[in-house]
């Protein structure tokens, strides 16, 4: 078949977008009032990976269940790949693979019985290449060799990868990933992370919520943070880093002493912690501040200066502290 | 940039995989060995005793000279309970089992247009409707011509036709029997889109066509029977006058054809826009 021929029997979308996802002031309020996601201005670049960052309820869940028209907002606007949602989901949503809220799959089905299942229900897919773009999708993701078994007796992580497996069933412009690695062991979560930096640097544009920081810094380029259904924070990870404030430590055995002389110092916010003070660097020199609190007689036992990381950020940004560990 | 085919405008793979669902689950499997279970029951149990006297009804009293009649005597008494729990639980599963498992979410954002799938999963209900009836009357015809071989056909009005002739009129009744109940597949479609519990939805399918036979058996409110979804089910018997009587089979099959559309509108309304959270 020649490319022309190919080209002419293709479904293509219209524009070409410089953003993958947009909202605007996208809202849902449930039936009993409680809004879950309040008037959030989503833009995902083109070729980002973009992790959508909150502790559980914060409404990301919620959102991406908005985004794939699963359900309706209550107000606001949204599009995909340039296309206003929900109106032109038969022709956009072929394009983008997704993971909502955890795998879901027939029991009693094999994992591959399960994919040639949501393969027949893609009209634009052939049922000619079924079988190869099915074997390739396993293989992709680990999953050759338990294809063959009842969806039943997977185990978390083996459910997790089917998941992936059949967002990746068609070349795909976007993927929407929730939690993508949630339930994989250490390799597994390596090798998901490794899979999804791959996909972007061949050019499809990845949305992933998370509440794993870590997950963020490894792979994403670009960040949204949610926080009690509002959207605190959205911009690129290198653009967020730069807007945060730099902080010093001194550790010493004369708190009062080392606070007066960084207020003297006119450092923004010191405060006292358990093994000396804290406070931002601002723009002043850090040999400046050392010099001076040792000529102000205050027995400095350690010095540092630190990035404020990614945690801090979120702190700073929801005023609360992160589930880190899970 | 990721190309993909043009969409097909008819494929029947949905379909296929939706039928291949149905048949392939080990619950319904046993459900069709129950289906068969009565043609066996009745044809070994008239195989032992021997012929019966026509105090037993005129089909019984004739079962050892046609094996054909198995099968419809079958249908007839798999009728009130057993083929509507059959219809009602597939329906009652159809999307509330999707949606029970989080399937649901997946076949909708592939995409599968709602109204499409609907149209979908109610075709499967109507072909599992037919399987179902034909079934019974397979497993009545075959075990009763093995059993007591082929021979005339006495009509509910006295005349006799040949083996041939009443295996149509058995065709003729399976058809029937087939939109009956896949009327109440309908009401199944639209009572399995209110809820996540697919046992619920059957339950709700089974009462309903319980009740309806029990309000129709009550003189008292003879005023509501016309409107039953059940009350025309046994209609099927004029296809065994000669000539046919077709007025109340012409009704009942009004009767059941008002009330799929009905109830397939009312699921595609409840449907079609609802929030899928789970």
């Amino acid at each position: 078949m020649t490319a022309a021929v190919t080209r002419s029997r293709a479904t293509e979308l219209t524009s070409d977008p410089l953003l993958a996802v947009s909202s605007s002031a996208l809202t849902k309020r449930f039936r009993g009032g409680q809004v879950a996601v309040d008037h959030i201005d989503l833009e995902v670049a083109v070729g980002s990976v973009y992790g959508f960052l909150g502790p559980n309820g914060s409404g990301k869940t919620t959102t991406i269940r908005m985004l794939l028209g699963l359900i309706r907002p209550t107000s606001g606007t949204h599009s995909l790949l340039g296309e206003p949602m929900p109106e032109r989901a038969g022709e956009v949503l072929p394009h983008i693979g997704s993971l909502v809220e955890g795998p879901a799959f027939h029991p009693y089905l094999s994992g591959r019985d399960n994919l040639s299942r949501l393969d027949a229900a893609d009209r634009h897919a052939d049922a000619s290449t079924a079988k190869a773009r099915i074997g390739a999708a396993l293989d992709r993701v680990g999953l050759t060799a338990a294809a063959g078994k009842r969806y039943r007796i997977y185990s978390l992580g083996m459910r997790q990868r089917l998941g992936l497996c059949a967002a990746l069933l068609q070349p795909r412009r976007l993927l929407i990933l929730d939690e993508p690695t949630n339930g994989l062991d250490p390799q597994g979560t390596r090798e998901v992370r490794s899979l999804i930096t791959e996909l972007a640097a061949s050019g499809v544009t990845v949305m992933l919520s998370t509440h794993l920081l870590a997950e963020v810094e490894q792979i994403c380029s670009h960040v949204g943070v949610m926080h009690r259904g509002r959207l605190v924070a959205q911009s690129s990870l290198a653009e967020l880093r730069a807007g945060s404030a730099t902080r010093v430590h001194v550790e010493t055995a004369d708190p009062d002493l080392a606070q007066r002389c960084l207020t003297r110092l006119g450092l923004p916010d010191p405060v006292p912690d358990e093994s000396g003070v804290t406070a931002e660097l601002g723009s002043a020199d850090p040999a400046a501040v050392v010099s001076a609190l040792v000529h102000d007689g205050v027995r400095v036992q350690a010095f540092g200066v630190r990035a404020a990381d990614l945690e801090d950020l979120f702190v700073g940004l929801t005023g609360e502290g992160f589930d880190v560990s899970a | 940039m990721s190309v993909l085919e043009r969409p097909r405008p008819i494929s029947t793979r949905l379909l296929r995989s939706e039928l291949a669902l149905i048949f392939g689950r080990r619950r319904n499997i046993a459900g069709f060995g129950v289906l068969a279970a009565v043609p066996v029951i009745i044809a070994v149990a008239i195989a032992i005793t021997g012929p019966t006297g026509a105090e037993d009804g005129l089909l019984f009293s004739q079962v050892t000279s046609n094996g054909l009649v198995v099968g419809l005597i079958a249908l007839g008494l798999e009728l009130p309970l057993f083929l509507p729990l059959a219809v009602a639980a597939i329906s009652g599963d159809t999307v509330a089992g999707e949606a029970n498992l989080g399937t649901l979410r997946y076949l909708l954002v592939v995409p599968v247009h709602r109204t499409r799938m609907l149209a979908v999963k109610y075709l499967a209900i109507v072909i599992f409707s037919a399987a179902a009836v034909l079934f019974v009357a397979a497993v009545g015809v075959l075990l009763g011509l093995l059993l007591f071989g082929a021979g005339p056909v006495t009509l509910l009005s006295g005349s006799q036709i040949g083996t041939a002739e009443g295996l149509g009129r058995l065709l003729l009744i399976c058809g029937y029997l087939t939109v009956c109940l896949a009327s109440l597949g309908a009401i199944g479609l639209f009572i399995s889109t209110l809820t996540e519990q697919p046992i619920g939805a059957t339950i709700a399918v089974v009462g309903l066509a319980v009740v309806s036979q029990i309000l129709d058996a009550i003189p008292a409110v003879s005023v509501i029977h016309p409107y039953l979804p059940t009350h025309y089910w046994l209609a099927f018997g004029d296809l065994l006058r000669d000539p046919m009587s077709t007025d109340l089979i012409a009704t009942g099959l009004l009767s059941a054809a008002v009330y799929a559309a009905i109830f397939w509108t009312a699921a595609w309304a409840r449907f079609a826009g609802k929030d899928v959270t789970c």
